[in-house]
């Protein structure tokens, strides 16, 4: 389809408001979070409803014009980068909370609601959403869905998937599909929902999306931590886990991001190797217990100060500290490179010798953030781009980072998603069984390969092929279908 | 099929002459009997079976402990049963990174007793005693305590199966974070068979409590177990789960309270203080607990067992609707129990009059699913099922349902007709 009709055809689904074609407006969509990575849309659609999702992804399947779906574009992977030739479908319009149900624990709400909004509309209900990505305050929830979010608090409540409990999806045929019980649990059949969550854009475009809420607890304690060395922060993290506390967080940050931080946001951290940041909420008299321990094993390794948050400002400050961490490297370097990583959390000590040592290879500096409860790792490598070669050193470092993680056992990512950007990394954890595996998955919701192409695996499978011998359909040699 | 040397042979050779035999009665589903039983010892044992399967054609089912066979309708076509009763080997446990990596034939009971020893465990409770994790998975099983932990797949992290081609494929890692490829440790549980043969499984795990109480509050209608189950949904006690056993001559709203030695009396306080605007509430002891509390007692011999998946917060109406509809067709008050946190509701009655049990299995599901909730036949004789699916028709998504199906199984040798949509 020439672009001067496609344009025609979807300014007649959304009129001329909802289609962007100039060249300048469109670079305003060329990347998401991941600035590496740009690519120009041929067309940029901004659909106010489901029905509109639906008649553009109708429209594209069947011109066999590829989509990109896009949230607030805060991902750090490169998952909302436009495909060349392709139209994104930017979904900032679809912003309502449609229905709020108290007494089931449920919210339902179109995918460009931002997280933190959720949280606000059931609040004087004693309600709040759980995953809360350090991007909440502008992250989309469709956004959060299709990278299956983390955040600070999910060691002890889970990430993005343990939070969706049903969607209505828009598949890459155009077709309206619901998937997920919602209310009801345990609907019969293959947890579709569970496949989607986390499936970055490559399985259809979730219009409405039904959430879990969490009654606020009773208590919350919070409290930061000061250590000579990461190692006495490890041996904390290992000892609250071995007393059999769950804490609803524990954030590590080591020298160099404590200085950034403090230059950035001065909350007045301590001068110290490594700081950390750890909540427990619940019950009044269990929190109050299990703090107490908490308490005692920092002081156990050799604390150099503990300070409790005396009040929900003080505790909002620890927060801010920790959620500005990644903003903050801007004070300390020109240009850095955020990793993420998972490691199994018992090999903290010797992952992060190993990265000391592979910062002192490159002459390249590495700052660390961690949700140390989980295991998941955020390096944060600093660098030059006007010194020449630097960005490519710095990127290589990056990977050498998240093989180390894969050597200890770990993965690629723990919630930033494979996206554009580490899909070449994707054999390194990964048989080409298991990628194939994944990807017949992809063929059933997209056997075209029109949603968001390209991301998540290094080689797109076509969907006629199949690992291992070739076996006929019987409804293929009966000649009533053909092989996509 | 017939059980030539050939295939036998062949056979042989993957698993050894000891691991294969003739199928009996014993392993018949649903009335229909396998030729042979095979019990491969590792990933690749499995890998050439299904290899072979696929070569000639073969109707497989996956087992495991054998504890839900009665879960789905009766197969199309059955020639072989691939059993995992050898995969027993527990790969890993680090308890510093609360994980275990498992195979899929080891016993639920088998694991926590060995993971208690370090104070840890699955926080799954399915009822049938010599479950196996695979089977578990793949009749996505669970208990009581899914109100606070959830079901298989908020647990489960990482997967290896096998597909009908002899295909192996991981999914996942062994570590609790992880978004690295498609989660396809969510699509395999609640497959039932249908999509491969689950080889190994990881899963995370959660600290043993120290302490733990039931409180009970004996409730006289259906409007009050909505209300007192509420009271407690809403409240900042953080139980561990909330079950009804609601029969004519007792009803019982049980609450699992688990904490710390030290957080136990105030637990135990706020819960009593919410539940006795309701009736009488007692402290149950231990053994009172085990019978009558959290868990399910497994089903009564010749009876059907419908589970209802519903709004937790509709309750009451779930239950009047339950008691109508049996009322109406004459059957005697059914037995019902259920985990009334999360909307699972058990009704388990007298297969005795068929017709009767047919159209209250209609009713029921005709209201359940206009409500968006489902109905699922948990047991149920043959000839039953012969008349209503095991299953709903599962909605606007049967379709997606089907093409996942026929992308990961196009021959349809796993477990041919038992799942929903007749896959």
């Amino acid at each position: 389809m020439e672009r001067s009709r496609l344009i025609t055809a979807m300014e007649g689904i959304l009129g001329t408001e909802g289609v962007i074609h100039e060249h300048e407006q469109l670079r305003t969509y060329e990347c998401d979070g991941l600035m590496n990575y740009r690519v120009i849309p041929d067309l940029v659609v901004l659909p106010e409803t489901g029905e509109h999702v639906q008649r553009i992804v109708k429209l594209c399947y069947d011109e066999g014009i590829p989509f990109v779906a896009r949230g607030s574009g805060t991902g750090l992977s490169g998952g909302a980068l436009p495909v060349k030739s392709g139209v994104l479908i930017v979904l900032t319009r679809m912003r309502k909370i449609l229905e709020v149900d108290i007494p089931n624990q449920r919210i339902v709400v179109e995918p460009g609601v931002i997280n933190i909004w959720v949280s606000q509309e059931v609040a004087d209900e004693g309600y709040y959403y759980a995953p809360d990505p350090a991007s909440q305050i502008v992250s989309s929830i469709g956004g959060n869905l299709a990278e299956n979010s983390g955040g600070v608090h999910c060691l002890k409540y889970g990430f993005t998937t343990n939070h969706v409990m049903g969607a209505e999806v828009v598949l890459p045929d155009g077709s309206v599909t619901h998937i997920g019980g919602g209310l009801a649990p345990d609907a019969p059949g293959y947890d579709l929902l569970g496949a989607f969550v986390g499936s970055e854009g490559t399985l259809g475009i979730a219009t409405k999306i039904t959430l879990r809420l969490v009654r606020v607890p009773e208590s919350v304690q919070t409290l930061l931590a000061a250590f000579e060395d990461p190692e006495g922060a490890g041996g904390v993290v290992s000892g609250i886990i071995g007393e059999g506390i769950i804490p609803a967080a524990i954030e590590m940050m080591d020298r160099l991001t404590i200085e950034a931080v403090e230059a950035a946001v001065h909350p007045g951290l301590p001068d110290a190797g490594a700081v950390l940041v750890i909540e427990l909420d619940g019950p009044e008299a269990e929190v109050e217990e299990q703090f107490g321990r908490v308490l005692e094993i920092c002081e156990e390794n050799e604390a150099t100060e503990i300070r409790v948050a005396e009040d929900d400002a003080e505790r909002a400050l620890f927060w801010k500290a920790r959620k500005a961490a990644f903003g903050a490297m801007g004070r300390i370097s020109n240009d850095y490179y955020v990793q993420d990583g998972v490691i199994p959390r018992t090999e903290l000590p010797a992952v992060l010798k190993r990265i000391s040592e592979l910062s002192e290879d490159y002459g390249l500096r590495v700052a660390n953030v961690f949700h140390a409860g989980d295991g998941n790792l955020h390096p944060l490598v600093l660098y030059n781009n006007s010194t020449e070669g630097e960005a490519e050193k710095a990127e290589k470092l990056a990977g050498d980072i998240v093989f180390t993680c894969l050597e200890h056992g770990g993965s690629l990512t723990g919630e930033h998603g494979i996206g554009e950007d580490k899909k070449k990394y994707m054999p390194k954890m990964f048989t080409d069984d298991d990628m194939n595996v994944m990807q017949l998955l992809r063929c059933a919701f997209d056997p075209h390969q029109l949603a968001n192409p390209g991301k998540i695996f290094p080689t797109p499978r076509l969907c006629g092929e199949r690992p291992g011998p070739f076996h006929m359909h019987p409804l293929q040699k009966a000649g009533i279908v053909e092989q996509f | 099929m017939q059980t030539e040397r050939g295939i036998t042979g062949d056979l042989r050779q993957i698993v050894g002459s000891d691991n294969i035999r003739e199928a009996t009665t014993e392993d018949a589903i649903e009335g229909v009997q396998p030729a042979l039983v095979v019990e491969p010892g590792s990933v690749e044992e499995i890998s050439g079976v299904m290899k072979l399967a696929a070569r000639e054609g073969l109707a497989v089912s996956p087992r495991g402990g054998g504890t839900k066979t009665h879960l789905g309708d009766a197969p199309r076509q059955l020639d072989l049963i691939v059993s995992t009763t050898r995969m027993n080997e527990i790969m890993e446990h680090t308890p510093g990174d609360q994980i275990f990596r498992a195979e899929a034939g080891v016993r639920l009971e088998d694991l926590q007793e060995r993971i208690s020893e370090s104070d840890q465990m699955l926080a799954l409770d399915p009822p049938e005693s010599g479950a196996t994790l695979g089977g578990i998975i793949a009749a996505n099983s669970s208990g009581p305590r899914r109100y606070k932990y959830g079901t298989v797949r908020d647990l489960i992290i990482g997967i290896t199966v096998v597909l009908h081609d002899g295909t192996v494929a991981k999914a996942g890692s062994k570590v609790v974070k992880n978004v690295a490829g498609y989660d396809l440790s969510k699509l395999f549980t609640g497959s039932l068979g249908t999509l491969g043969i689950i080889a190994t499984a990881n899963f995370r795990l959660h600290p043993l409590p120290k302490a733990s109480r039931t409180v009970a509050v004996e409730v006289e209608s259906p409007q009050q177990a909505q209300e007192a189950t509420q009271s407690i949904v809403h409240s900042q006690v953080e139980a561990t789960a909330i079950e009804l056993h609601y029969a004519e001559d007792e009803k019982l709203l049980t609450v699992l309270l688990e904490s710390i030695p030290g957080g136990m009396d105030a637990k135990v306080e706020t819960a009593s203080f919410l539940l006795k605007q309701f009736g009488e509430v007692r402290t149950l002891s231990e053994e009172e607990a085990d019978h009558l509390g959290p868990l399910t007692p497994p089903a009564v011999a010749d009876e059907i067992v419908l589970k209802l998946g519903a709004p937790p917060a509709e309750l009451g109406s779930v239950l009047e609707s339950v008691l109508g509809a049996a009322e109406r067709r004459g059957l005697a008050h059914p037995r019902i129990t259920g985990h009334a946190g999360t909307g699972v509701t058990f009704i388990g009655f007298s297969g005795e009059d068929e017709d009767a049990a047919v159209g209250f299995v209609g009713e029921m599901r005709e209201i359940q699913t206009r409500k968006s909730g489902n109905v699922t036949l948990q047991r149920a004789p043959l000839t039953l099922k012969q008349r209503v699916s095991t299953w709903d028709n599962g909605g606007d998504y049967l379709g997606l349902v089907r093409r996942v199906k026929e992308k990961f199984d196009p021959r349809g040798g796993m477990n041919p007709g038992r799942y929903l949509g007749g896959l």
